[in-house]
Parts: C-alpha cells; sequence; structure tokens
C-alpha cells in the first residue's frame, strides 16, 4: 500500500479541537503524523489539499442497507459505494431486513459481506426477535458477533416492560439501545405531519404528541435503569425540549436529527402536490419544529446528524400517496445538503467544524466507534471536502439503487472530494473507485 | 365561448372565482338541454372519456355517464372490483393503457387523498376528479354551489352551514373552499372529534351547538356519517350522534323560513337529517341530484369543448 500524503489543507479533527493548515501523511493504512511541512516519503502518492478541508472520516449511524431480503432497494454492496460517495468511512445499518437482523448469524451475514466494501459497515441488532416487541433478541451474542447497537428501528417498542428490560439487560453489555420513538397508536394510519397541511389534503396524520409521548415514556423509564439511550431522528419542537430537560437533568440521553427534518416542512408534501418522495417517517414537521431541530443542535441536546438513509426503488415510490412505504434516500445528499447550511450561513453559528463533529467525533462517541478522529495511530479514515464546489443533487447520478429523494435538482455549494478508508481512496470526484 | 385554461380539475382550493363562476353559467345552459324532450347534443361526438371508479358510487358514476351521454361523447367506465388493480396493475399502467386507446378525459374516484394529483402529472389525458379520499370533491362542490345560486340567486353574503363529520369529508373540503370564493360565509358544526386539526386553516368558525350554528343561516347541509367513524371511537353511538347533531324540525324551529337543506347523499335517514326535513319543502336535495348532470356537462365541454377540431 502506497504512502498518502496530503498537503496544504484546512485539517479540522473535533476529537482533538483540532483545526489548522497542515499536512497529514498515511502509512500502511494508518495516520503516520499530521504537521506542517511533511516531505513526503519516497513513492507517496501526493493530494494537494489547497483549499479543501480534511476531516476524520465521516460516519452515518442511521442507514437502511436492505441487504438482506430487499436487494432490489439496495445491498450492501450499493449502499456502501453510495457512503463513499457521500464522503462517508462508515455507517451502521439498521437490522429492519428479510429476515430481520435479530441472531449472531446475521450479524455475520452482514460483516462478512461488507468485508472489502467501499465503507464499513457496523451493524445493529435488533433489540426484540422478529421486532416484534415480545421477546428480547440475543443482544449479547449479537455484541459478541459484532452488533455495535440494538434497535427495532422503523417500529417503536409498544410495551414500557419490554424497553425497561432492554436498557437494563444492556447495560449489562453495555451497548446502547436506539429507539424510534412512536406511540402506535397515535400515529396508526398516518401518512405525514398532523397539522393545517394534513387538514388541507385530507390526509391522515401523525400528530407531533406520539413521538413526544413515547420519548417522554423512555426517559421516565430511563430514569430507572441506567445503560444507555440513543434517540433516533428526533423531528419536533418537543422532543428538543424533552431531550433538553433530561440532558439538564444529568441523564446520559444522546440523540441524532437528519438533514431533511432540519431543512424541509410538511408544506412540501402540499407543494409538491403529494409527491411520495416526502413521504418519510417520522413526518416532515412544521417550520417552528424545523427551528426548534436547530436550536438542539446548536446547543448540544441534539449530538449528531445522521441520514436515516431508507432507499426505494422507483417503482415503490411511484404509486398513490398512502401506497407508497416511507423514507429518504440521504447517503449521497447529507454532507453536500449540510455543507451548504454551512456555506450559505443561514443558520447562525453552524459552523463547519461544527458539522464536522455531528458526523464524525460524536457518531463515534455515541455508539463507542473506533473512528471519528485523525489522532496519530488511528485507522486511515479521512473524508477530504471541497466548500466551494458546486454540487447539483441528482439522483440518476447516485451509486445507491435508489433514487427517492425530495431534494433532487436542489443547487448547493459543498462537496466531499475524496474519501478515504483504511488508507485506501475509496472515492475521488464524487465517483467510487471500485 | 369561453373555455378552462387548464387541464385538470382536481379541486376547489386551486381554482379561481372567475372559473368558478364560467362552470356555473355554462351548467345553467346544459341545464336547458336537460329539460328538452331529446336530451343530446352532438358537441363531444367522436371524444372519448374513462370513468375510473376504485369507490362505489351511485349518483356520481350514474351522473357522469349521463352527461357524458347528452354531449355524445364516448365513454367507457371501469369499476375498482373489476379493474385490474385487483391484478395488481399500478394506476399509471391502467390509465396509460387505455389513454393509447384513445381517451381524452379520466373521471376518477379513488380512496386516496392527492390520487388525482398523482394520476394528473402522471398522464397526458384531462383528469376530472370525483373524489380522492377525504381530500376533495369538486364536482360535488360545483353542483351544490349550482343548487344554492339557483335557489337564492345569489352566493355571496349568504350563510352556510356545513353539519357533521367534516374530519373525514371531502365533500366538506370542497364546498368551504367553493363557497368563501364565491363570498360565503361557511360554518362548521359537530362534534370536536370530526373536525379536521387546525381548523381554522380553512377560514371558517366551528360550533359544537347545532341551534346556535343554524340561527340565521342561509343554507345547511348535512353530511352523511359513517359507521366506522363510531368503530374508530370518535363518537360513543349513531342514536347519541342524532340526538346531539342530528338535523330535525325541532333543532331548526328558530332557524329561517326560507332557509336550504342540503345532504350530497346517500342520507341516512333519522342520523344525521330526519326524513321529515329531508322530504320536505325547504329540503333541494333532489334539485342537488338534478344539478349534478348540468355541472358535469358543463365540465365535459368546457374541458374538451373548445381544445379540437
Amino acid at each position: 500500500m502506497k504512502p498518502i500524503l496530503i498537503t496544504g489543507g484546512r485539517v479540522i479533527d473535533p476529537s482533538q479541537n483540532f483545526d489548522e493548515t497542515a499536512d497529514l501523511l498515511i502509512k500502511d493504512g494508518i495516520i503516520e503524523k499530521v504537521e506542517k511541512g511533511i516531505k513526503p516519503p519516497s513513492g507517496a502518492e501526493v493530494i494537494d489539499a489547497d483549499g479543501l478541508v480534511v476531516t476524520p472520516g465521516l460516519i452515518d449511524i442511521h442507514v437502511h442497507l436492505r441487504d438482506p431480503g430487499q436487494e432490489y432497494k439496495e445491498d450492501i454492496k450499493s449502499g456502501t459505494r453510495a457512503a463513499a460517495a457521500g464522503g462517508f468511512t462508515a455507517v451502521a445499518a439498521m437490522a429492519n431486513t428479510s429476515p430481520v437482523g435479530d441472531d449472531p448469524s446475521m450479524i455475520r451475514y452482514v460483516l462478512d459481506a461488507a468485508a472489502g466494501a467501499s465503507a464499513r459497515v457496523y451493524p445493529i441488532g435488533a433489540l426484540t426477535k422478529g421486532l416484534e416487541g415480545k421477546e428480547m433478541a440475543e443482544l449479547g451474542r449479537m455484541k459478541k458477533a459484532g452488533a455495535v447497537a440494538f434497535s427495532d428501528d422503523g417500529k417503536p417498542v409498544s410495551s414500557g416492560t419490554m424497553m425497561r428490560n432492554a436498557l437494563q439487560y444492556s447495560s449489562g453489555i453495555s451497548a446502547p439501545v436506539i429507539a424510534h420513538e412512536e406511540e402506535p397508536t397515535l400515529a396508526a394510519g398516518g401518512m405525514m405531519h398532523e397539522g393545517s397541511v394534513s387538514s388541507l389534503l385530507g390526509l391522515k396524520g401523525m400528530p407531533a404528541a406520539a413521538e413526544e409521548a413515547m420519548l417522554a415514556r423512555d426517559l421516565m423509564i430511563f430514569k430507572i435503569t441506567g445503560g444507555r439511550l440513543h434517540i433516533a431522528h428526533v423531528s419536533t419542537a418537543g422532543s428538543v425540549e424533552l431531550l433538553r430537560r433530561a440532558r439538564a437533568e444529568g441523564l446520559p440521553v444522546t440523540s441524532e436529527v437528519t438533514p431533511h427534518h432540519l431543512l424541509i416542512t410538511d408544506r412540501l408534501v402540499k407543494n409538491s402536490g403529494y409527491s411520495t418522495s416526502t413521504k418519510v417517517n417520522p413526518p416532515l414537521r412544521t417550520e417552528q419544529d424545523r427551528q426548534a431541530l436547530w436550536e438542539g443542535l446548536l446547543d448540544g441536546t441534539i449530538d449528531a446528524i445522521a441520514s436515516d438513509h431508507a432507499p426505494h426503488h422507483t417503482d415503490d415510490k411511484d404509486m398513490e400517496y398512502d401506497f407508497a412505504p416511507f423514507g429518504i434516500a440521504g447517503l449521497e445528499t447529507t454532507l453536500p445538503l449540510m455543507l451548504d447550511e454551512v456555506k450559505s450561513g443561514r443558520v447562525k453559528n453552524f459552523t463547519l467544524p461544527m458539522l464536522i463533529e455531528k458526523l464524525s467525533s460524536a457518531p463515534a462517541r455515541i455508539f463507542n466507534l473506533p473512528g471519528g478522529t485523525l489522532q496519530a495511530g488511528s485507522p486511515a479514515d479521512l473524508t477530504i471536502i471541497d466548500p466551494e464546489r458546486t454540487f447539483i443533487i441528482n439522483p440518476d447520478t447516485w451509486q445507491s439503487k435508489s433514487r427517492n429523494t425530495p431534494f433532487g435538482g436542489r443547487r448547493l455549494m459543498g462537496a466531499p472530494v475524496y474519501t478515504i478508508l483504511g488508507g485506501k481512496i475509496t472515492m475521488e470526484e464524487g465517483v467510487p473507485t471500485e | 365561448m369561453q373555455t378552462l385554461r387548464r387541464k385538470d380539475i382536481l379541486g376547489l382550493e386551486e381554482m379561481s372565482a372567475e372559473e368558478i363562476t364560467l362552470i356555473l353559467e355554462t351548467a345553467r345552459s346544459m341545464r336547458e338541454i336537460m329539460q328538452r324532450k331529446i336530451k343530446k347534443v352532438p358537441t363531444l361526438r367522436g371524444r372519448s372519456v374513462l370513468n375510473l371508479f376504485y369507490e362505489p358510487s351511485t349518483r356520481t358514476k350514474a351522473s357522469f355517464e349521463l352527461a357524458q351521454k347528452y354531449m355524445s361523447s364516448d365513454a367507457v367506465s371501469v369499476a375498482g372490483s373489476s379493474s385490474s388493480l385487483v391484478k395488481g396493475e399500478t394506476l399509471k399502467d391502467t390509465v396509460r393503457n387505455v389513454e393509447v386507446m384513445g381517451v381524452e378525459c379520466v373521471i376518477m374516484r379513488h380512496p386516496v387523498s392527492g390520487s388525482s394529483h398523482y394520476l394528473a402529472r402522471s398522464v397526458e389525458a384531462s383528469v376530472i376528479n370525483a373524489g380522492d379520499g377525504m381530500h376533495e370533491h369538486p364536482t360535488q362542490g360545483l353542483l351544490d354551489m349550482f343548487t344554492i345560486w339557483e335557489n337564492k340567486g345569489r352566493l355571496e353574503e349568504l350563510k352556510v352551514v356545513i353539519v357533521g363529520d367534516i374530519r373525514h369529508s371531502r365533500v366538506a373540503r370542497s364546498n368551504l373552499w367553493g363557497l368563501q370564493k364565491m363570498g360565503a360565509e361557511v360554518m362548521v358544526a359537530g362534534p370536536p372529534t370530526l373536525m379536521p386539526p387546525d381548523l381554522n386553516v380553512f377560514g371558517v368558525k366551528h360550533f359544537t351547538d347545532i341551534e346556535e350554528a343554524v340561527e340565521d343561516a342561509d343554507v345547511v347541509m348535512a353530511l352523511r356519517l359513517q359507521k366506522e367513524r363510531q368503530e374508530g371511537g370518535l363518537f360513543p353511538s349513531m342514536r347519541e350522534y342524532a340526538e346531539l347533531y342530528g338535523l330535525n324540525a325541532k333543532r331548526l324551529a328558530h332557524a329561517k323560513e326560507d332557509m336550504l337543506i342540503m345532504h350530497p347523499g346517500p342520507i341516512n335517514r333519522g342520523i344525521e337529517l330526519s326524513s321529515e326535513l329531508a322530504d320536505g319543502p325547504r329540503s333541494v336535495v333532489m334539485d342537488q341530484v338534478a344539478a349534478g348532470v348540468a355541472v358535469r356537462m358543463a365540465l365535459l365541454y368546457l374541458l374538451l369543448g373548445g381544445t379540437k377540431e
């Protein structure tokens, strides 16, 4: 493996509070050093990063790779290529596959299939067998097989006792539980956020209270269980407030938010004429919720940004609104969308180091993952960003098998130009290298 | 004569007062044709129309079919139960297949809100929404306005009360938009569980006391109450609904003498509307049905009439 020297870039490493122009040398797949004026070793490949930003490899802690079972929507190969194209070196893959990832053999399948792929895949095991919310899955054996966290994501855990037991039990094996907060009877049959827009459109709504009631329940339970609780895709102002209060009380709860909840609202369901690209769970909320999510992200209540990459085949989305599945594909849009927010200055105090933190060191910390840092001796997982690059979202050029996005055609400023995984370039100029 | 400068009729929310006026005026000429002994004009000879009904319908379907026959168009009707939907064919494929057979206009009823929007952008044919889920039923709204207009001579500054399940009603939504655009004052009445969330987005006032709501009203419109809403836990029983919110002579004792009583049908007699009122002198329920044919003839004419040849 050739050494790689990245010269003259703005190196941002939130894990070390580092933000300076420096060179970075990679040898044998490991970060050798970050310094000014490193001489290129013989035979080294030199990447001129003048004007570019060098960051720890980005980690997306919430993706659906659909493998096994729905490979026509996505598979581990296409999903990790999409990750590399989008600037990610690692993804955490949810367990709602077919069969469900609720068994050590399934965890091993994902890890085997991901060997040599374009990004690291960290499997998330199901919390309950078959995602049915009834019997606890073999969390300990799955952890040994390589699962990094546990979740029934896509579905809430209806039973309070089940959630209590899962949190308490998982504290014994030091693995976080990820909660998809949705009170199922309040959200039943809902197609979008419940409010004035759902009323206008005649679509059945999912009230914000469905998310908030379940989150409140889980926070109360978390107080008596210990363990680690991470809240997936926070989407309402009320949820942000609940989390802020819980953190103020000292509860070690963590959370994530998606770019679509930060950037678009339920108005788009109407303005797009019921486009199914806007159908997602949790649903696109109101402008007030959107603002509150930004506040939560900026004040640290919300720890991370995650795509909730939910790929679907075009045929599945080309349907009447009620019949189309929920989900937005986000691996190839998350970073450019968020870079554009930094560049545009639309959100006061949202800086590039903060964005990088939310996409690298924070996810690594939440799931206790090895990456998310440029510390010497770490695996050489890096992302190189051109913050001045014009980027137009065009799903037809995606590496993902899916095309489902409400952001198609958006013209943005800022894009990843290199993704490096273990010292090997996995993406150059937007295109995966293999 | 003028035509509508639009490909589709999807809802009254997006329609202007001028367009609505044009449709109502055209419907008046069409009603004259209906009153002739030989109810047929050659206006749409050689033009092909598809009626695609994914939900059962008697009134609306018969009304569209007669309108098509009176205008001399060629029409085929496909019902949901016999359609390819049950064979797993998508809506888009179904309509594209009929389109290449020469159909220029599709009239669709569908249980999913927004399905007519989806169809309209998927095919070249004109789409007339004959009811999409809980969203809109624009031809019903138009025929209701036509009925009021014919009986009262105007729409502006009339006070109209819609009573019942507003939340799940496409008829209510179309009427709320249409009537307000035409200058009427619209109110809704019924139990809070049957009101849409954030009702103020429609710009109407909500009453839970029916007697209070109908005071000074020029028109009261009862909506059909669906048994499944009770099963969904939105109200306790049909009996209680009738007692609290049903329209009957006693409840309307203090209402205006010349108040119009309307219902889009089919009526649950004795639940949302008593037979005494439904069949009484103030009822215009049958006028509504007749107006339906005239309004639909007008729409077909305005959408297809002036475009070719």
